[in-house]
């Protein structure tokens, strides 16, 4: 069975390849279906790997391969190896059956792209780096993984390049992700220094009694500002809305499903070092999610552009994972990631498909009553906005519920506080999804009262325009359905994000399929609360779910209120975290960034600089001596002999 | 013993006029003879240790130095006339294309 586990990798890789070379021959849509084709086989291969792993018994579930010697350095030894064990299937099943959803979603989206085999070309490279980087048995090959997820992601947010704006925006999520990354390399590092290994297997054996607490805090630390680059968390959240310049499709996959979740995936990956690490540790992890979640969710409510309000919405989310994480909570974390995989593609899928509908153009105050002109995308967003809003019985309630429970069940100060602050959250949640559902699908027509004149100004201060297409949206303009490619995969998100709740059911032991499923890797967690109390803190959740949603249908709907009187300044400004950041690097930073950009030039490059050139100038002397002239060679040669007699006649006689 | 001393002498005397002629002259021809002179003061000092050591191995050597300067001298001087012929008048420090 082990010689099936490199096929799922090898899959995308393929696609990859082929596209490479023969993507522009393939063309518009079969370049499309080839990338689907690969990344669909992934996903069986995914299924079989997961059926033999589930045929085993619990302890014996891991399946590790060593596919070659990746980097052999005398001692140093980093193998390519792939670790297949219930944590990283699962991860991989729904890393390639959204992705593949979304393969088959982007043929519509992406049709008559002049680009169109370059976009697959880039998704199946996407969805490969992402399998390594799951797959990987070490910290290196993750880091390969997340490496190749992150420039992924700057070629599909800057693919529309010809745009400035998304060229840097591109750049943008680039070098964010960097300051997180340096956060990897030094926790690599000095995983190397304690562990002797930067195998996960190694870390989790040697985590509980070789690595002093105040170490393990500290490789968390450093892993976590890892993540909080990849998983957009505060301070590094400031890349992913802007990242949604790329095309809807990429949005979806990347910046909502998969790519974004991968900082929450290390952080379980090494839960070892979490449990080994002091408390306070897991606490600034969760402290750094909630307050992501509650930041970003003010934000969402002010946001007039469709996608926007998905992304801080995508930020907010992983704001909860964080939460289980540093909860201790990780099976939790997972369940809401697929959860949130689920929904959050869908909703991003059912924007793109809206976005399609109107010409491309993404402000929401344009929008209303779509649901007469889009059904199945109607249909399916609203499944999905009431599974993030957490009504139950969809999914986004069951795991979101959990994490809450988790939060409150830790029973220290500290834990209760994260939940009242997670349920804010969830309040907003409710509140910005509602807003954004009734502004597009229900209420007036809107677009039909535009003047010409909204063309150019009004609502380019804070959207992103999807593309560089040109088109415009006219008072005539009538929106049509996407093709079947595109709904296909929305009805089937929309199942999902419904019922995918059944992962994970808290009635009885029985119902609990994924906590059992990575108890071998995460081991048993007790929630801390069970019994009655769940049921009031599940009722609560549902009944501050409601209340959002009654809360923005009466502002947005039934139009009791003003909508300023909620879309706050510092919340459409996103806090100003942007603009200060700007402030800093364009004022005090550029001086730092100089003077350091100075001493690399002057100071280590001309050490470098210098020894090269002593050694040119010396040789360059040197070579003068040897000016090819017999009698000089033989003045040489005499003198040298005289030296010889002179030394041996010098030493016979004392 | 005094006439072996003198025999020293003489080849040490040899031997240095050998060697300021081969560093002082520039013709190549003048410089080969510098180079026979040279090797023969040595056989001469050869000689003159094996007449006084009463030891035959000296003169076995001086054997050896005569052939091989046989042989030198076949090469050498095949080498020079090729050059001579193609640069006529040409003195040792002209032949410098070896240089560093």
């Amino acid at each position: 069975m082990n010689s099936v586990l490199w096929l799922i990798p090898a899959f995308p890789l393929a696609g990859a390849l082929v596209l490479v070379v023969f993507g522009r021959r393939l063309g518009d849509p079969l370049a499309g279906w080839l990338a689907t084709a690969a990344s669909g086989a992934a996903f069986v291969m995914s299924v079989t790997v997961f059926a033999s792993l589930w045929s085993r018994g619990s302890e014996a579930r891991v399946l590790h391969q060593t596919l070659f010697t990746w980097i052999p350095a005398g001692s140093f030894k980093i193998g390519m190896g792939l670790l297949a064990d219930p944590l990283s299937i699962a991860m991989c099943l729904f890393v390639t059956g959204v992705g593949t959803l979304i393969h088959l979603y982007s043929i519509g989206y992406m049709k008559g792209d002049e680009k169109f085999s370059k976009f697959f070309f880039y998704l199946n490279l996407f969805v490969l780096s992402m399998l390594m980087l799951v797959l990987g048995d070490n910290l290196v090959v993750t880091f390969l993984g997340w490496e190749g997820v992150g420039a992924c992601s700057y070629f599909l947010v800057a693919f529309w390049h010809e745009d400035r704006a998304n060229a840097t925006a591109g750049k943008k999520a680039f070098v964010t992700n960097r300051v997180g990354d340096w956060g990897f390399l030094v926790g690599t590092f000095l995983t190397w220094t304690v562990v002797g290994s930067v195998n996960y297997l190694d870390i989790a054996d040697k985590a509980h009694h070789d690595i002093t607490a105040i170490t393990a805090s500290m490789l968390v630390l450093l892993f976590l500002a890892a993540a909080t680059g990849k998983s957009a968390q505060l301070p590094l959240f400031v890349w992913l809305p802007d990242a949604m310049a790329g095309p809807t499709p990429v949005s979806a996959l990347i910046h909502a499903a998969t790519m974004v979740t991968s900082g929450v995936y290390l952080l379980i990956r090494l839960h070892p070092l979490i449990e080994a690490a002091s408390p306070w540790a897991s606490t600034v992890v969760a402290w750094v999610g909630a307050i992501t979640a509650l930041v970003a969710a003010t934000i969402a409510i002010a946001q007039n552009d469709i996608k926007k309000v998905l992304a801080y919405s995508t930020v907010s989310q992983l704001g909860y994972l964080f939460i289980a994480v540093g909860t201790h909570n990780y099976v939790a974390a997972i369940f809401h990631m697929v959860t949130h995989a689920f929904f959050k593609a869908l909703l991003f899928l059912g924007s793109g498909s809206v976005i399609l509908s109107m010409e491309h153009d993404q402000d929401m105050r344009h929008y209303g009553n779509l649901r007469k002109y889009l059904p199945i995308t109607a249909g399916t967003f609203i499944v999905a906005w009431l599974a993030i809003a957490g009504v139950p019985p969809f999914s986004g309630f069951w795991s979101k519920d959990e994490i809450l429970a988790g939060a409150w069940g830790q029973g220290t100060v500290s834990g209760k506080l994260l939940w009242a602050v997670a349920l804010i959250a969830a309040l907003l949640t409710a509140f910005y999804m509602s807003r954004q559902v009734f502004m597009t699908f229900f209420g007036e027509e809107k677009w039909r009262s535009l003047g010409v004149d909204h063309l150019d100004g009004d609502g380019a201060d804070d959207s992103t325009p999807d593309s560089a297409h040109g088109h415009h949206l006219t008072p005539e303009h009538t929106p049509r359905e996407s093709p079947w490619t595109m709904t296909v995969p929305l009805i089937a998100l929309g199942v999902l994000a419904a019922v995918g709740g059944v992962l994970n059911l808290p009635f009885a032991s029985g119902t609990k399929f994924l906590e059992h499923w990575l108890e071998p890797v995460v081991g048993h967690h007790d929630l801390g609360v069970g019994g009655l109390p769940l049921v009031v803190l599940a009722v609560g959740a549902s009944l501050i779910a409601l209340a959002g949603i009654a809360l923005a249908a009466m502002i947005y709907l039934r139009r009791r209120a003003d909508p300023a009187m909620v879309e706050l300044e510092p919340f459409a400004r996103g806090w100003y975290i942007d603009s200060a950041y700007s402030a800093f690097v364009a004022g005090p930073g550029r001086r730092i960034f100089d003077a350091i950009a100075w001493f690399d030039r002057t100071v280590v490059d001309g050490a470098v600089n210098g020894v090269g050139s002593l050694v040119d100038s010396t040789s360059r002397g040197l070579s003068q001596l040897q000016n090819g002239k017999v009698r000089s060679s033989a003045i040489g040669i005499a003198s040298g002999a005289v030296a010889i007699a002179l030394y041996v006649v010098l030493r016979m006689g004392s | 013993m005094m006439s072996s001393n003198a025999y020293l002498v003489l080849s040490a005397v040899l031997f240095g006029i050998g060697i300021a002629g081969l560093l002082i002259r520039r013709n190549p021809l003048v410089m080969f003879m510098c180079i026979e002179l040279m090797l023969n003061a040595v056989n001469l000092s050869f000689v003159a240790f094996s007449r006084s050591l009463n030891d035959a191995a000296g003169q076995v050597v001086v054997m050896f130095v005569l052939v091989v300067a046989a042989a030198e001298v076949v090469v050498g001087l095949g080498l020079i006339v090729a050059i001579m012929r193609r640069r006529p008048g040409a003195d040792a420090d002209a032949l410098s294309m070896l240089r560093g």
